[in-house]
């Protein structure tokens, strides 16, 4: 790296301003995760060291309603996730290994619509929207609504790579005999498998971690996890609340650094041949 | 193949148009070939001249806009890429990058149904042809450029397919490695006997593999023959410009001798010139004159009688020869090349007067 006058990091107050930015971002967090370790009532005076929140959350008074609300949420996280990366591996393969179509960038605006909506608004459409065609509102409203909002975070890493992949590889596998369904399995799909898993875990924990619209279109009775956590938040903050939201985060740091890895693996043992 | 000389390739008046009519590409011009079975055959012509285009339409991964195909004599334009009995190997080797080698290789036999004991025996005899035995457990990131061209000639042999097309396989390799892969992958066609159409844009390579080339420029093709034939008759101006180097010289039809055409150069001397016949007295053309085909002695010094003169300009050292820029007496400058073994030849000071002196029969007059 050559060190020159116009890199960023030599501007002045440069330092001060990201440790101010970095300090806002994770100083909840790490108070927060702090204190789900405290063996007091009070959530905000340190009595000790001690893992009895964590044991609430699974043996506690609230333990059944949170285990529902977990259950609901990977399922529904699962599925969503899955479906949602299906359809993006279709659309992505459709947007750019297809012919050029009319409408073709409209489409991919279309696709890539709730990343700039703000999310309010979606959830607000969604809950009209299912009260409009008098879809009943439970666990299935759920799962519709996030495989919808799913689609887009699962369309750009799996996008990303296909894009990165030449188009010689599936002609060759044609040139020797395959089929497309054979190309398509033998070669393009292992060769797009790092962008498709991390499509599918960006999928999974956003899915996991949707409060807002899942908050919309859930019916009465049907929880999961976030919603969970803010109807107990609502009846006042207990310390197990910060266990439960400590362990939420340590799944989402997980699968977050788990789809990066697989995308930086499959960078470097990708396609890129001299 | 019940024909008794059945040609391996057939493309008749071939036409590619690209995209739609606003913006639309004419690649290919009424071009057509004929490939007899066993043979070398090269494209060759500069880049966007339609190459690529010609192959991939051979493939099947270009519709042709009109004209035809024939695969020994069979019509393949309705045959998907997939069927075609035609295997290609890429510029860019396209090797698949999630396979060993072995697998690579034998991707071709497993997708026509062959087992795969079956197939990875004809893999391994394939990677051994091509002295790769002992990688055929690599990925074909492990290896270097070389041999993943290795690879890729084996992986698209390995269905012993009746065509073998090569797209400029060569040109990503360092110019040692490419030499002896001219060497190796022309005995290589010659072992198997499988018809190879090579595309490439550069002549010496097409001189030293191919049976015939065909010269394209421009999506149309220019002349089809063997490099002798390319090199010593060129039919028009590209080819003689394009394949090795010439001086080009306009001239007029003085007199018509038989085939040959005398022509007027430099200070009005004449000069006979073979010519592909159709013309007559008076009309323009281009002279081409190889440089290697003319002579520089002192003036006066020899009675061969031609009395081209002109002025030695400059010498340029080029290892096994040197080239010598003349300047004629109507001030053309033509290049002249001197083998420099015998160093009598290039015995002139700059600013010389020098005769020159045409081999007989080296000069070619060109009406296009
Ligand atoms: N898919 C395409 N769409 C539109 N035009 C194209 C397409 N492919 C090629 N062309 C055009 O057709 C012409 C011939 O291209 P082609 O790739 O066949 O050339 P080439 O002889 O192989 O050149 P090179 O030596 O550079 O590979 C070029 O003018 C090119 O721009
Ligand atoms: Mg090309």
């Amino acid at each position: 790296m050559a060190k020159n006058t116009t890199d960023v990091r030599r501007y002045p107050g440069f330092f001060s301003f990201t440790i101010l930015c970095l300090f806002l971002l994770y100083t909840p967090l790490i108070i927060v995760t702090i204190y789900s370790f405290n063996d007091s009532k009070s959530i905000t005076t340190w009595g000790g060291f001690s893992f009895r929140w964590y044991q609430d959350i699974f043996y506690g008074l609230e333990a059944a309603k949170f285990k529902t609300a977990a259950w609901n949420s990977i399922s529904i996280a699962l599925m969503a996730g899955i479906t949602a990366t299906v359809i993006a591996t279709s659309a992505a393969i459709g947007m750019i290994r297809g012919e050029p179509f009319k409408g073709k960038s409209l489409s991919f605006g279309l696709i890539n619509l709730p990343l700039m909506v703000p999310e309010i608004v979606s959830a607000v459409a969604t809950l009209i929207f299912f009260s409009a065609i008098g879809f009943t509102r439970g666990y299935m409203s759920i799962l519709l609504a996030h495989i919808v909002f799913c689609i887009p975070f699962a369309y750009l890493p799996i996008a990303a790579r296909l894009e990165g992949i030449e188009k010689s590889y599936e002609e060759a596998a044609i040139d020797l005999y395959a089929t497309r369904w054979k190309a398509f399995t033998k070669v393009l799909m292992p060769l797009m498998a790092p962008g498709i898993l991390s499509g599918f875990l960006l999928a999974f924990i956003i899915s996991l971690d949707d409060f807002i619209i899942t908050n919309f279109v859930k019916g009465a009775g049907v929880e999961t996890l976030p919603t969970a956590i803010f109807g107990s938040v609502k009846q006042g903050i207990k310390p197990n609340i910060m266990a439960l939201s400590t362990l939420m985060l340590l799944v989402s740091i997980f699968f977050v650094s788990l789809s990066y890895l697989i995308n930086k693996l499959g960078e470097r043992t990708g396609d890129k041949q001299s | 193949m019940t024909d008794s000389s059945p040609l391996a390739l057939e493309v008749s008046h071939a036409v590619k148009i690209y995209g739609a009519l606003p913006n639309a590409v004419k690649a290919l011009n009424d071009v057509s070939i004929d490939v007899a079975n066993n043979e070398f055959f090269t494209l060759l012509g500069p880049s966007g001249c339609g190459k690529t285009t010609l192959l991939r339409m051979i493939a099947g991964f270009e519709t042709i806009t009109e004209g035809s195909i024939r695969l020994f004599g069979e019509n393949i334009e309705n045959l998907p890429a997939n069927k075609r009995p035609v295997n290609t190997v890429f510029q860019q080797y396209a090797l698949f990058p999630h396979m060993t080698v072995l697998q690579n290789v034998a991707f071709g036999l497993t997708m026509l149904g062959k087992s795969d004991r079956e197939a990875n025996g004809i893999a391994t005899r394939m990677l051994d042809m091509v002295q790769l035995g002992e990688f055929s457990n690599r990925k074909p990131t492990q290896l270097s450029g070389g041999q993943q061209q290795r690879v890729a000639l084996a992986r698209a042999l390995a269905p012993s397919p009746k065509l073998l097309l090569l797209d400029e396989p060569l040109s990503a390799l360092d110019l040692k490695l490419r030499h002896a892969m001219r060497v190796e992958l022309k005995q290589i066609q010659e072992e198997l006997g499988i018809t190879f159409i090579f595309v490439t844009h550069d002549q010496e390579e097409a001189l030293t593999m191919s049976d015939r080339i065909a010269v394209m420029s421009n999506g149309e093709l220019q002349q089809i023959g063997t490099g002798r034939e390319i090199y010593e008759e060129p039919k028009n101006k590209f080819v003689a410009d394009f394949i090795g180097e010439t001086n080009l010289l306009t001239t007029q039809v003085e007199s018509i001798q038989g085939a040959n055409a005398v022509c007027v150069v430099g200070n009005h001397t004449p000069l006979e010139c073979a010519s592909a016949g159709g013309i007559s007295i008076g009309d323009t053309g281009i002279i081409s004159i190889r440089p290697e085909r003319i002579t520089l002695t002192k003036p006066g010094s020899d009675a061969t009688g031609s009395n081209l003169t002109g002025t030695v300009k400059r010498f340029i050292y080029l290892g096994t020869d040197t080239q010598c820029m003349v300047e004629l007496d109507d001030g053309t400058e033509i290049h002249v090349r001197v083998q420099n073994a015998h160093d009598s030849a290039t015995d002139f000071d700059v600013g010389e007067r020098a005769s020159i002196k045409i081999d007989q029969g080296a000069a070619r007059l060109l009406v296009n």
